[in-house]
This record gives structure tokens, C-alpha cells and sequence, in this order.
């Protein structure tokens, strides 16, 4: 499968970037890894005259902690991920959630900021952004704007990115200590995106849910932030009922499709069973 | 569209040519380079079976762009064999242990499994078979080739321990 022509550009600065968007407009796209789009351009779905390849662009790297915010560079790597000693440290949902993506090739290639810009509804990056309350750091022509993850995406492919935008950024709010968190996702095989996927952040004291944050993934045109369902679990022991109505207010958020991954009505059992699994984790790793 | 003049280093030898931006890594490494060790199965980055090293990374060389490889430092399956010619200890245990069939797959599975070792020189079988999730087999069941990269982690243990 040969894609369509193009020219390559490997731009060293956010500046060069601007340049040659600028110069070609909307027949010029940027790649990060390329493991979304290539296959895209492979299969002639996508035709693009002006490939911008931001891997030699220094702004784009590195994972920081600054102040109360983990900052990761839009080009760091599902494999980075995975070994960051500092994300170890004060964000390890992402190395469990990143564990679940794709396979180890693909994670050396595939970025974080790939996976949350370009608003595939199967990605899992944004739901878990959504849940960790990040904001994505859009660089343009006019400057930097920090738009909210829980803001970002408007429909499948669609976000709020202008097309002469780049995200050079996401900040994630550090947690407090003894947050339980989980990313729990049901696929059919390696490589798969989720049937169903959630994020679930939550923080107990003395035996009672004193705040949580849950979204859900794969379940609609973007990712599902349910707030309710946090509410529901937000004051309670974390028993029975409160899972039922965590659920059950997740399943008024969700809004997934029948394809190959099954119809309507399964998708939906298997998002009630992939939510309570990951508060059940999350509580168990709460302290 | 203008050709990009890509320099790389591959199997240790330096190499220059033209090639068009559309070029796909693969096709550059078969058809230009003539290595055609690395094959090409699904062309969509499920199979594995075009893994090629690049600057210390398994990557599918089907679905990176010729110039994504501008100045790096790749390895195929024809530059794993010891530098006198006898085979790597990977290749040795496939052959050892029947961790292939038809073959088909094998470029790709000892070229990831060479660098797996080399970030997890021990690993458990769990770990192998995780590592090697991005390769797929149809023969053999896997088994025999976890056997084998288990095999060839002891036997370069061993090798690392009596040199030390």
C-alpha cells in the first residue's frame, strides 16, 4: 500500500512549524509518531501534500514536574511512558494505561500527544486525561492557549485545535498522596481499542469515597466524562449501592455504537463491569 | 514532489540514496538495499513480521516513512549473525528449540527478541510473551519460540556471568 505523493519537512522549532502551516494551510499536516496517520495516508483515506515530521523538535520533548503539574512533552512515547522513572513515581495510571495500548513496537513510536490531539474516539489517552482533569497546551500564530481536556474533543476527529494550532503540551494536576487510581480496559486481542475502557481516580478516608473523577472510553464520538457517576460514589462507602448508581449514571453518559466489537446492549454491560472493576482497583490502592 | 537524499547507517554500513518521501522504510530496505530479510505480512503495523532496530527501538518498518529514518542507525535480521558469520545465540535457540515454521515470521520475532533482551535480559515468561505481543505467528502457537528467547536469555546469562 503507497501512499499518495508528498513533500517531507523536519522542522527544528515550533516557529518552522508555523512557517510551513502557514505557507500551505490546510494541505499541510503534522505527524508525531505517525501510527494513526500513516496507516490513514497507507489506505488513501487521507492525502496530504505537506507532511510536517515534528520528531527533531527539542520543545516537544521531556517529562518535567513543575510546581503542583506533571508536564510531558507532546512527542513523548507510549514506551516513555512506561519507563519514566518520575511518572513512576507521581503518575503511574499512565504507565498502566499506556501498558494497554497497542503493542511494544507501536508504543515506541506512538505519542502521547498524537494519541490525545488528533480525537480518535478509540484512543485511550483522552478519556484518562479527561478523569486526571489535564489541559493540552495548543501552541499558534497568536501564541499559547491551555484548553481542558474535559473541553477538547466536540466529535469523532473533531476538537477544539485550530488547524494552524499545535499541541506542544499536556499538564496534569499532581495528586494528592494516597489516591487510588485504575486503568481498567476490556479489548478483544492486542492491539485492539477498548470494547470499554475507564479511568477512575478516588481518594478515601477512614473507610468512606471523600472525592472521585471517572471517564469512560470507546463509548461515543469522544470520551465520557461522567461526572454523576464520581458524585454517586462521592460519600459513601464504596459498597453495593453506590456501585449501582456509579453505573447507572455512567450509562446515562455513554453513548456507544454497534460495530465488531458488538451491539449496543453488550457494550454496555461490559462499560458497567470495566467501571466497577477499575473503582474496585482503584479503592484497593487507595490509602 | 522533491526526492529527500536520506543517509543512514544499516547493519553497521553507512548508506546513502534517493528516495521518494512516500517511500515506506520497508520497501527501502528491500528494494533499494536488497534486504529482504525483513518481510512484509500485513502492512497495516498488526504483524510484526517487517521489525527492524532503529537507534535502540523495535519498530515496523511498514509504517514509517523513509525520511523518519534520516540519520539513524538501523538493524535487520541480516545484521544480528556474529561478526564471524556463525549465527546470533537467538538464532541458534529457534533452531534449537523449533521456535519456527514456515518462517515466515522469524525476521521478525529474533529482531524484536534481540532487543527485549537487551532491556530485560532476564525475563519471566510472562515478560517474553508481552514483549513479543507485537509479532504474530500462525504456525507455531508461540510455544516454541517463548522457549527459545527463554532459552537464549540463559545461554547469554551464562556467557555475560563467565566473562565477568
Amino acid at each position: 500500500m503507497i501512499p499518495s505523493s508528498f513533500d517531507y519537512h523536519r522542522p527544528a522549532t515550533l516557529g518552522d512549524v508555523a512557517t510551513i502551516l502557514r505557507d500551505h494551510g490546510d494541505t499541510a499536516r503534522v505527524m508525531a509518531g505517525g501510527h494513526s496517520l500513516i496507516p490513514l495516508m497507507k489506505l488513501r483515506m487521507t492525502a496530504i501534500d505537506h507532511l510536517i515530521d515534528l520528531q527533531d523538535i527539542a520543545e516537544l520533548r521531556g517529562v518535567t514536574l513543575e510546581g503542583d503539574a506533571i508536564v510531558l512533552g507532546a512527542m513523548t512515547t507510549q514506551h516513555d511512558l512506561i519507563e519514566n522513572a518520575l511518572l513512576r513515581q507521581h503518575m503511574p495510571i499512565l504507565r498502566e494505561a499506556a501498558l494497554q495500548i497497542a503493542d511494544p513496537q507501536v508504543r515506541y513510536m506512538g505519542t502521547v500527544g498524537g494519541n490525545v490531539a488528533n480525537g480518535d474516539p478509540g484512543n485511550d489517552m483522552p478519556g484518562l486525561m479527561q478523569c486526571l482533569d489535564a489541559s493540552f497546551r495548543l501552541v499558534g500564530p497568536d501564541g499559547a492557549r491551555d484548553v481542558p481536556a474535559r473541553a477538547y474533543y466536540l466529535s469523532a476527529y473533531e476538537t477544539t485545535r485550530a488547524d494552524d494550532e499545535v499541541l506542544a503540551q499536556i499538564r496534569i494536576p499532581t495528586l494528592a498522596a494516597g489516591t487510588g487510581y485504575a486503568y481498567e480496559k476490556q479489548k478483544r486481542k492486542i492491539g485492539d481499542y477498548a470494547t470499554a475502557a475507564a479511568a477512575v481516580l478516588l481518594r478515601r478516608e477512614g473507610g468512606v469515597c471523600t472525592s472521585a473523577s471517572i471517564a469512560m472510553t470507546n463509548l461515543g464520538d469522544t470520551p465520557r466524562f461522567a461526572a454523576d457517576a464520581a458524585t454517586a460514589l462521592t460519600g459513601t462507602p464504596l459498597d453495593e449501592a453506590a456501585l449501582c448508581a456509579a453505573v447507572d449514571a455512567m450509562q446515562t453518559v455513554i453513548d456507544p455504537n454497534r460495530d465488531n466489537r458488538g451491539p449496543i446492549d453488550f457494550k454496555r454491560h461490559v462499560a458497567g463491569t470495566i467501571l466497577r472493576r477499575a473503582i474496585a482497583r482503584a479503592a484497593s490502592r487507595a490509602a | 514532489m522533491t526526492k529527500l537524499h536520506v543517509k543512514m547507517t544499516v547493519n553497521g554500513k553507512p548508506v546513502e540514496a534517493l528516495a521518494e518521501p512516500r517511500q515506506l522504510l520497508i520497501h527501502f530496505l528491500r528494494e533499494d538495499l536488497r534486504l529482504t530479510g525483513a518481510h512484509i505480512g500485513c502492512e497495516t503495523s498488526h504483524c510484526g513480521a517487517c521489525t527492524v532496530d532503529l537507534d535502540g527501538k523495535s519498530v515496523k518498518a511498514c509504517t514509517i516513512f523513509v525520511g523518519q529514518a534520516q540519520g539513524s542507525d538501523i538493524t535487520t535480521i541480516e545484521g544480528i549473525a556474529n561478526a564471524d558469520g556463525t549465527m546470533h545465540v537467538l538464532q541458534e535457540m529457534f533452531r534449537e528449540h523449533h521456535g519456527l515454521q514456515c518462517g515466515y515470521c522469524t525476521p521478525g520475532m529474533i529482531t524484536r527478541a534481540h532487543r527485549l533482551l537487551q532491556e530485560n535480559p532476564s525475563p519471566t515468561e510472562a515478560e517474553v510473551r508481552m514483549g513479543i505481543a507485537g509479532n504474530l505467528c500462525r504456525c507455531t502457537g508461540y510455544q516454541n519460540i517463548v522457549k527459545s528467547i527463554m532459552a537464549a536469555a540463559s545461554h547469554l546469562n551464562a556467557a555475560r556471568e563467565a566473562a565477568e
